[in-house]
């Protein structure tokens, strides 16, 4: 047992969290969410020189074969940076999807323009009606000679309005609740009969709704099905989990700080309001809050690859409520401590706040993953 | 980072869980796994049966005794006797007052009293808590002068807990009242709790038990060589002592146990034609703490993996106090409700009612409510959960 980290792992945390001290100031932030697109290929260009965007696809792709260890270092310093670039989407969500998948030459290439940060990859699996749900797929696609016909509808694609291409999933046989009978795709956003229904997120991120009407695919865009599919969309998908918990995490421990600090500054009757006990200790369990949920964030990480699927379930749902339910907290506590000024667009706090809010949002709930957990550790 | 035991860890753990088969007699674990507050006489025979298998002080040096086994290992220990339903040890010789005379006793009182306490021979209780001096504990004012050889200690102890049973005292006395500050004028006596003078009066806790008293001290006689340390730097001894148990603090293998028991219980209690658990409501409410005691394990490991690597913990610990005590009480409270209208008929939970029945209702439901009333104190005993915020607040916030 040990919670230290390797000698490149703690190089890693220590370049991530320089290059969003130096090149993703507030600032710089706020000049890209301004920005047309609301991210920056620039910046994207930046993170793939510095080898994140190869961080999760395998050496022989052209990456860097890292772990779901590396990956929370990374995202927790990317989180206290409040990145808006597609990088939980296209270079863990995506990679994870992919290596999850047996290898074709289309996967193999699409892991290797990402590893090279060329291309945008996001997961289009979440339906209108399948909220956390994750073998609910309505979405079909009909074999049609060597083509592949797609219809149906897919929502709040995460970073889908940056992507260049979606992994699509889509049914092939069975009804829409059906474990089995999921296949996943490569599709392009350029395709015919796909319609783009791009936007941003309260949090300053962006999305997409995708609406497919007889979207025709060449049969060598199937990049995995049956069994095989639908294992691979729940591994990469507690990958991404683990992955999101560790942004927030990032988050929690940067919004405690700004507010922390705000309160030794702000003066009321005559002395710094961090002098008052009542905020105090509405700090501490901030402090509480955040170091529970850096606990859990650990054991998603650990647990995101676990072979047990059983256990990895109750520990990732678990992760997530912890996680789900602090950011609330903290994020409202935040806010709540600056006063008047938490509500301004100005402070970083309420853009922490916004992110922290749509984290627990995203991926299901925490009640949803509180129910999942009632499932997976209530039978003896 | 790697959440998992060593191969000596796990080696170690089922050493300690072949030892906790053989050895832990049946009647004591019904007695911890059914929630019975336990007698006087089982804390006595567990600290027996452990001394004699040499683990009589799972948390001193080899030195002194103990086990010398490093935090890893007493944690491994402390969680598997609490799964397997051991009396918890009392921590007032074992992990208060025996660190103490460890750290800043003389040879002499090392030889007179740390062997006893390990063979648990002496059972200690402590003198700390008065009725003016809770949570702002060195305003204390039980006198201690000087006369000769001797010190005449007059005042009024409060909280002690089991001090019924016990034959030492360890009490915080002021021996200098003029000290610029009141942490200053302090002294660590111990006391024997047959001298003359010394009246144990029980107080009644709201679930109807009688766990602590009030000691009063009137003229009593105390040999200097009773003394701990120096005179007047007995605060410095207090507070050595109040951060010293940590391994142990969380609870984590207590509350497992109870969360098995709490699981247990809603599965044989029916509501709406169904076993509890499947309520979604309930099952929902047990799955929060759960999941909460599942962060506070890991945390708890943290804390420990940071003190095995001197990394001080320090104040860490009243994380672990705070949730601790937070998932104790929700555990109980659950337990509690679990049973419905079965928690009503009162039923005391106490040592001298000796049957594991209740007077009416499934066994399971008997002393839930007195349990739930008595673990109010968990909050408040040990630096009550605001104080343990006000540490935290300090030492590592910087307010």
């Amino acid at each position: 047992m040990n919670f230290t980290f390797t000698n490149e792992q703690q190089l890693l945390a220590d370049t991530v969290q320089r290059f969003v001290r130096e090149h993703y100031t507030f600032e710089k932030r706020r000049e890209i969410l301004g920005s047309q697109t609301g991210w920056s290929r620039e910046i994207w260009q930046e993170l793939a020189g510095l080898g994140l965007t190869a961080l999760n696809v395998p050496e022989e792709h052209g990456g860097l074969g890292g772990g779901p260890v590396d990956t929370l270092l990374v995202m927790q310093a990317l989180g206290a940076g409040l990145l808006l670039e597609p990088f939980l989407s296209s270079a863990v969500h995506a990679p994870a999807l992919l290596v999850s998948m047996p290898s074709t030459p289309a996967a193999e290439a699409l892991l290797s323009a990402i590893a090279g940060g060329e291309i945008i990859v996001a997961v289009a699996h979440q339906e209108p009606d399948s909220r956390g749900e994750l073998h609910r797929v309505t979405t079909r696609a009909e074999r049609d000679g060597d083509h592949f016909v797609l219809a149906g509808k897919k929502a709040v694609v995460m970073h889908g309005h940056a992507a260049d291409e979606y992994l699509i999933s889509a049914r092939t046989s069975g009804a829409p609740c059906d474990a089995q009978g999921t296949a996943v795709f490569r599709l392009p956003r350029d395709t015919q009969g796909l319609s783009v229904n791009a936007y941003r997120t309260f949090d300053g991120q962006g999305a997409c709704d995708l609406e497919l009407n007889a979207v025709r695919l060449p049969a060598a865009s199937l990049l995995g099905s049956g069994e095989v599919a639908q294992q691979a969309l729940e591994a990469a998908y507690h990958v991404a989990l683990s992955a999101l918990c560790a942004e927030a995490v990032g988050i929690m421990k940067a919004v405690n700080a700004t507010t922390l600090e705000y309160t030794k500054n702000r003066k009321q009757f005559g002395q710094p309001i961090s002098r008052f006990q009542v905020l105090q200790h509405r700090m501490v369990d901030m402090f509480i809050h955040a170091e529970q949920a850096t606990s859990m964030s650990y054991l998603a990480a650990i647990k995101c690859t676990a072979p047990d699927l059983r256990e990895r379930r109750r520990a990732l749902s678990a992760a997530k409520v912890a996680i789900g339910q602090a950011g609330r907290y903290i994020a409202q506590q935040a806010v709540q401590l600056h006063g008047g000024m938490g509500m301004t667009d100005e402070l970083i706090v309420s853009h922490y706040f916004k992110r922290l809010t749509a984290i627990d949002l995203t991926f299901g709930d925490a009640d949803h993953h509180l129910q999942q957990f009632v499932a997976h550790a209530m039978n003896p | 980072m790697d959440l998992n035991f060593s191969p000596e860890e796990i080696a170690f753990r089922d050493e300690v869980r072949a030892f906790l088969r053989t050895h832990l007699p049946a009647e004591l674990a019904e007695r911890v796994k059914t929630g019975r507050v336990l007698r006087a006489e089982d804390f006595r025979r567990w600290q027996k049966i452990l001394f004699e298998h040499g683990w009589g002080a799972p948390t001193w040096p080899k030195k002194f005794g103990g086990t010398g086994w490093d935090p890893v290992r007493q944690y491994i220990f402390e969680e598997e006797c609490a799964l397997a339903g051991a009396p918890r040890t009392l921590p007032f010789g074992l992990r208060m007052v025996g660190p103490v005379i460890m750290a800043f006793g003389n040879s002499e009182q090392q030889k007179r009293f740390l062997p006893r306490i390990l063979s648990g021979e002496d059972w200690w209780c402590q003198g700390y808590s008065e009725p003016g001096a809770g949570s702002d504990l060195a305003s204390l004012k039980t006198r201690a002068e000087r006369r000769g050889d001797h010190y005449i200690v007059n005042g009024q102890k409060t909280w002690n807990t089991l001090g019924q049973h016990a034959d030492w005292i360890f009490c915080l006395v002021r021996t200098d009242p003029n000290a610029a500050k009141p942490q200053q004028g302090i002294s660590f006596l111990l006391i024997d709790m047959k001298t003359p003078g010394i009246t144990v009066r029980p107080i009644v806790t709201l679930e109807g038990a009688h766990e602590v008293n009030e000691v009063w001290f009137e003229n009593v006689r105390v040999p200097i060589e009773n003394l701990i340390g120096e005179e007047n730097k007995g605060w410095t001894y207090a507070k050595f002592l109040l951060g010293h148990e940590r391994t142990s603090i969380a609870g984590i293998g207590s509350s497992k146990r109870e969360l098995g028991r709490l699981k247990e219980i809603a599965r044989r209690e029916i509501k709406n034609g169904k076993p509890l658990i499947e309520d979604p409501l309930f099952a929902a409410r047990i799955a929060q703490v759960e999941i909460d005691l599942m962060a506070l394990e890991i945390t708890n490991l943290r804390a420990l993996s940071a003190e095995a690597e001197k990394r001080a913990p320090g104040p860490e610990a009243s994380i672990l106090k705070i949730k601790g005590t937070e998932i104790q009480q929700a555990l109980s409270e659950l337990m509690m409700y679990a049973v419905g209208p079965y928690a009503l008929p009162f039923e005391r939970n106490s040592p001298e009612e000796g049957d594991l029945k209740g007077v009416a209702g499934p066994d399971y439901a008997a002393g839930l409510a007195a349990t739930y009333c008595n673990y109010r104190k968990v909050s408040i005993y040990g630096g009550s959960n605001e104080i343990q915020r006000n540490i935290i607040a300090q030492m590592i916030l910087g307010l």
